[in-house]
């Protein structure tokens, strides 16, 4: 008889209970896009900290930073896409507090390849000459063996201990799938991590994948997967385009509260204080009242 | 009710930067035009729509689109797919010439977009050097001013993002081989590098923007020699093109103000 297939369901919360203090974490998706919101707001409600957050940056760096748990960020920006400036970034960088690694999003991206593919850095011209390399001075160079003799910059492999990202649907064993325009990174930041938790709008039965999209959709495969959480409107308030877009509203909300410490106190009592459901409540609310 | 400008006024300040924007693309056959804010994004459709018509342009997300929409309105033509990691790709591989903003540009064209002050603990954090480092060592890449001021036109950049001149040779010949800052538009004037030290030099002046009034508005000595010539007048079919078709609503006038 056949044995019974590995399933990975879990809790947003026992993934946030995986993770540990000091641990270097890849978050996906792309500024204020797809993000893993759920996974970090359930990670807001652990107790870790001290973490290596590796990002192309957006409101999932300004939460983690504005409750103290970054001790480090590798980035190239942090951005709410529609409001250019992170308000929890820029208030947490100005008054030192975290280290910082500032990379190009193109080393970010060979970095995050390296670790994927298990090398410790890929040659990439960008960097040279510009100031990336004077504050990480950690980079080295590499010149090439063959006759062209030409110098690059090493991008150093960013590899990671846990990866979070978030989808439109996945199986329980691991599958998952993007139905929107881009994939961003979230595939890379699985393969360049020992452990990545997918999160998803809906968990579907495997053969369900078909219906939804063509077989290049199944972005991340179950091969590189440890957990799946069923979160649904988890990217909230980042965009999980085709299931919904960017609560703009929501975000300019985030943003104007970000600016003042009393007003980011309320907030975080209103929508940060309770469990997921009591956020996505309390996040109805808030677009009835507006609307 | 349109807030546009009516059929037959005169080109406006911020009409002659999108002029002047869409010009940088000019003779650049096959490639991406990547621009970025209001008005290098009007002038990118608007090269497209009269002497460019080679030119490739985004959605702004990931996609490539075959028609040229008004802005804010959907394109209803999707030509190909250019997600991030094909952007990042299609950098490396030089078939993209980028117009990026700058918080603040030298006279050699390095450029700041990550942080003012002390990188270590900055007076005011911006965006993050983003891709500034890959673009200009590996694309064509100008800049877009749409306010020239001696705090964006400095002595020095505090935090280099993108790459000038000077610094890119002082790197070697690694970083000089893909390396080109064709233009740099502001809301006075369009500037370029081809001098024999690639500082920057005046290329036009906007009508109505007098020698002074640049050289004050600049935070490094600027020669404007007094035959500079000045930027070129629109023809009444573009001004008919980005008055109806490209920016009805008159958004360029939000971005450079007279």
């Amino acid at each position: 008889m056949a044995r019974a297939r590995n399933q990975k369901l879990m809790t947003a919360d026992q993934v946030a209970g995986r993770i540990e203090s000091g641990m270097t974490i890849g978050i996906g998706g792309w500024g204020s896009r797809r993000k893993p919101m759920a996974l970090v707001r359930a990670l807001l409600r652990s107790d870790v900290t001290d973490l290596t957050v590796v990002s192309y940056g957006g409101p999932d760096v300004g939460l983690l930073a504005a409750a103290g748990r970054v001790r480090k960020l590798v980035a190239a920006f942090v951005t709410l896409d529609s409001i250019p400036l992170e308000p929890h970034f820029r208030a947490a960088r100005q008054s030192g507090g975290f280290e910082l690694m500032e990379l190009d999003e193109a080393m970010f991206m060979w970095g995050l390849t390296a670790a994927a593919h298990r090398l410790p850095f890929l040659p990439v011209r960008s960097g040279l000459g510009s100031d990336v390399m004077t504050v990480n001075p950690s980079l080295r160079t590499v010149t090439s063996p063959y006759e062209d003799g030409e110098e690059f910059v090493a991008a150093p492999a960013l590899r990671l201990d846990a990866a979070l990202v978030h989808l439109n649907r996945a199986d329980a064993y691991g599958n998952a799938q993007y139905l929107g325009p881009d994939p961003y990174f979230d595939d890379l930041f699985c393969e360049a991590a020992t452990d990545a938790y997918v999160s998803c709008e809906r968990v579907v039965e495997t053969a369900e994948f078909a219906e939804a999209g063509g077989p290049q959709t199944l972005l991340v495969g179950r091969q590189e997967v440890t957990g799946v959480v069923e979160a649904p409107n988890g990217a909230h308030f980042t965009s999980c385009v085709p299931d919904y877009g960017r609560d703009e509203p929501f975000q300019a909300a985030y943003a104007k509260a970000a600016a003042d410490p009393a007003a980011w106190r309320e907030f975080t009592e209103r929508f940060l204080d309770g469990d997921e459901d009591a956020y996505q409540a309390a996040v109805a609310a808030f677009a009835k009242e507006g609307a | 009710m349109s807030e546009g400008t009516a059929p037959g006024a005169a080109a406006t300040r911020a009409e002659y930067c999108v002029i002047a924007c869409a010009e940088a693309w000019r003779g650049d056959g096959e490639i991406l035009a990547s621009p970025m804010g209001t008005v290098p994004t009007i002038g990118a459709r608007l090269a497209k729509l009269t002497f460019a018509p080679e030119l490739l342009l985004t959605d702004g997300e990931a996609l490539l689109i075959g028609d040229v929409p008004g802005l804010g309105e959907a394109a209803r033509v999707v030509e190909g797919w250019l997600p991030y990691r094909r952007h990042l790709a299609m950098v490396t591989g030089g078939k993209r010439h980028v117009m990026m903003g700058a918080s603040q540009l030298d006279r050699y064209g390095n450029q700041n977009i990550s942080c003012i002050g002390d990188w270590r603990r900055p007076d005011r954090q911006l965006l993050g050097v983003r891709g500034a480092p890959a673009n200009t060592l590996n694309n064509p890449t100008s800049y877009w001013v749409p306010k020239h001021s001696t705090r964006v036109l400095v002595e020095k950049a505090d935090m280099v993002c993108g790459v000038g001149y000077e610094r890119a040779a002082a790197a070697g010949p690694s970083a000089t081989r893909f390396h080109r800052i064709p233009r740099v538009v502001t809301d006075l004037a369009v500037l370029d590098f081809e001098t024999t030290d690639h500082r920057m030099r005046v290329r036009s002046l906007h009508p109505g923007v007098s020698p002074e009034r640049l050289r004050e508005a600049t935070g490094f000595p600027l020669d404007v020699p007094a035959d500079v010539p000045r930027t070129r007048e629109p023809s009444a079919e573009e001004l008919r093109l980005i008055r109806e078709v490209i920016d009805p609503r008159g958004l360029r006038e939000r971005e450079v103000r007279p």
